[in-house]
């Protein structure tokens, strides 16, 4: 049963193909899978007969020569997509029992693909964090450990149950989301591969709302390929969401051409950061190596506003969010407190002094505060004008380039503790992710080393808006070139 | 230029509808001013004439016909409530 979950989407949906493998039997296997991996604390809901029925279904549907690519193939689903009748909570007390009445599109494009629900996975509370150490339910654990090691490490975040699902050979593919880096930092703490399209290009009906203008939904695999093939499934243009753009969703697998001859790859140089990891360094020379050896030009570049992405993205990010997190008032939906004196600001405040982690609580609070009267100015119109000059940086590199490429993060895996009290250490992972979030645009994590304690490593690509093949083209590349053999151990089975 | 004081975090708690108890007020003091001291790096940047960036899609939002294409599901929408009576959201009571 192992051999099943050991396989790529691409592998499992050629072999469903021609009826060498059930759906079901891959169901199965998976559900088992699961059940071995509690101590992981990826899933905080399990939904084994929703798969089981899913799979029956998509079995006739292949019998049927009705298939699509991701007809049968199991996956996890990030707890911020809103699933019908099933627990949706973005890890959040305050969401206390909350069973959406309607479905996101972008599970619903999952589901009428005839993908195959596995369960509902752990995050960070509301996407806030980059080590899956704020969710509700605990954090998650890295699948991989160091060499020789029993040591946990975190999976990074927000999208931490997503990765460990997919590193951990649980899910074969998991919905993700990225607001500042929830995709790329985790996707390259656990050696998977993580994609953001650009903003516009999947639609947020149905997710829970962190920051609104940069919030994208994307994937989790553990293969370019598959990463391709899923991210053509939840992608699309839809009616119920105004920011999602009315454009045809490519071929992205079509994409994977191998052939990046002359293709101009962006270095910027503002990414070479003082007090960085030597072998991050290293890693990142060796896939410029790797790129220019496949017949790329490699070009250096500036971003001459990089280092005020972090602070402008800790104006804007939480100003929005304490906007959005208002509608969590204890009135419709989740944790009601009555508080002390029973009136009506009593249950408010008690409410969501109760409901959210400490995280939150403090997002919540600077965005209030930079919003405030006497403050709009100076703090977040300031952030939205040097918001346009990064992304104008973006815009006039991206007019001699036609990819960039960096690191993913400016570190390793880290050690449980080791910066959940230090807020400024911890917003520092996103360091490399959050320029081109607040650009809107399309970027990749590919695993593409390991550190010398045998934790793996990504490197970053970025493209244009809407030229997500050129992305996966190059991921594909740098896949190909990394040739990375090693795996977590399954230690916790 | 952020000096945030323990009446300004009662003022933000406030407006934030979070409840947060006196001896809390101080440690979160220092923790916003520490954040919003390293945001305020942001002031050495020229942004004259520079129009603030609130999307990044440049479209227009979409129109739609003046049409009622959703409702009716009143049951559904108070299903999550934590307490409803009557067909409405039940909360407590704000008139004397």
């Amino acid at each position: 049963m192992t051999g099943l979950t050991t396989l790529k989407i691409s592998e499992a949906r050629d072999m469903l193909a021609v009826g060498d493998i059930s759906a079901r039997e891959l169901a199965e296997a998976h559900i088992a899978a699961v059940d071995t991996a509690d101590g992981l604390n990826a899933f905080i809901v399990k939904t084994p007969e929703v798969a089981l029925k899913q799979a029956d279904a998509a079995d006739a549907r292949i019998k049927a020569g009705d298939a699509k690519a991701m007809t049968g193939i199991p996956v996890g689903i990030k707890d911020l997509f809103a699933t019908k009748g099933i627990h949706t909570q973005a890890c959040s007390h305050i969401l206390r029992g909350f069973k959406p009445e309607y479905e996101s599109t972008v599970t619903q494009n999952l589901w009428d693909d005839g993908a195959v629900m596995l369960g509902k996975l752990n995050m960070d509370e509301f996407a806030m964090g980059s080590s899956n150490e704020t969710s509700y339910y605990g954090p998650v654990k890295n699948p991989w450990r160091a060499k020789g090691s029993n040591s946990d490490y975190v999976p990074g975040g927000s999208s931490g149950g997503s990765v460990a699902s997919v590193a951990g050979y649980m899910a074969m593919g998991a919905t993700a989301s990225d607001t500042g880096g929830s995709i790329r930092q985790p996707a390259s703490f656990t050696g998977t591969f993580g994609f953001k399209p650009t903003y516009g290009r999947c639609s947020r009906y149905g997710m829970v709302a962190f920051a609104s203008s940069l919030d994208q939904a994307g994937t989790i695999t553990r293969s370019v390929r598959d990463g391709a093939i899923m991210m053509e499934s939840i992608a699309g243009f839809d009616i119920k969401d105004s920011t999602s753009v009315k454009m045809d969703v490519p071929n992205f697998e079509a994409a994977l051409t191998g052939d990046i001859r002359g293709l101009r790859v962006g270095i910027p140089q503002e990414y070479h950061l003082a007090g960085m990891p030597g072998e991050i360094e290293a890693l990142w020379h060796q896939g410029i190596e790797w790129l220019k050896a496949a017949g790329a030009e490699i070009v250096d570049i500036n971003l001459p506003h990089t280092k005020y992405a972090l602070p402008t993205y800790y104006i804007v990010a939480p100003a929005e969010a304490s906007s959005n997190l208002s509608r969590y008032d204890g009135v419709r939906y989740g944790l009601r407190e009555t508080g002390e004196g029973g009136g009506l600001n009593d249950m408010y405040d008690a409410t969501r002094a109760a409901g959210f982690g400490q995280e939150v609580k403090r997002r919540i609070m600077i965005g209030t505060y930079v919003l405030s009267a006497g403050y709009y100015d100076a703090y977040y119109l300031k952030a939205q004008r040097v918001r346009r000059l990064i992304a104008d940086d973006f815009k006039r590199a991206f007019a001699n380039v036609d990819v960039m490429l960096t690191p993913t993060a400016p570190s390793a895996a880290f050690a449980f503790g080791e910066k959940s009290d230090d807020p400024l250490a911890m917003y520092l992972n996103d360091v490399f992710t959050v320029p081109a979030s607040l650009a809107g645009l399309p970027g990749a994590s590919v695993p593409a080393g390991l550190d010398a304690s045998g934790l793996p490593l990504g490197l970053q690509i970025l493209g244009k808006p809407w030229d997500e093949e050129t992305v996966f083209k190059v991921s594909g590349v740098l896949e190909e070139a990394a040739a990375i053999t090693a795996k977590p151990d399954l230690w916790w089975r | 230029m952020s000096n945030i004081d323990k009446a300004t975090v009662a003022k933000i708690a406030r407006l934030s509808r979070i409840k947060i108890e006196d001896d809390q007020l101080e440690p979160l003091a220092d923790e916003l001013n520490n954040i919003l001291g390293w945001i305020e790096q942001l002031e050495e940047v020229n942004t004259d004439d520079i129009e603030p960036m609130s999307s990044v899609v440049d479209a227009k939002l979409r129109w739609r016909d003046d049409e009622v294409t959703d409702g009716a599901k009143s049951e559904a929408i108070l299903k999550n409530a934590p307490n409803s009576e009557y067909g409405f959201f039940a909360v407590p009571k704000v008139i004397e």
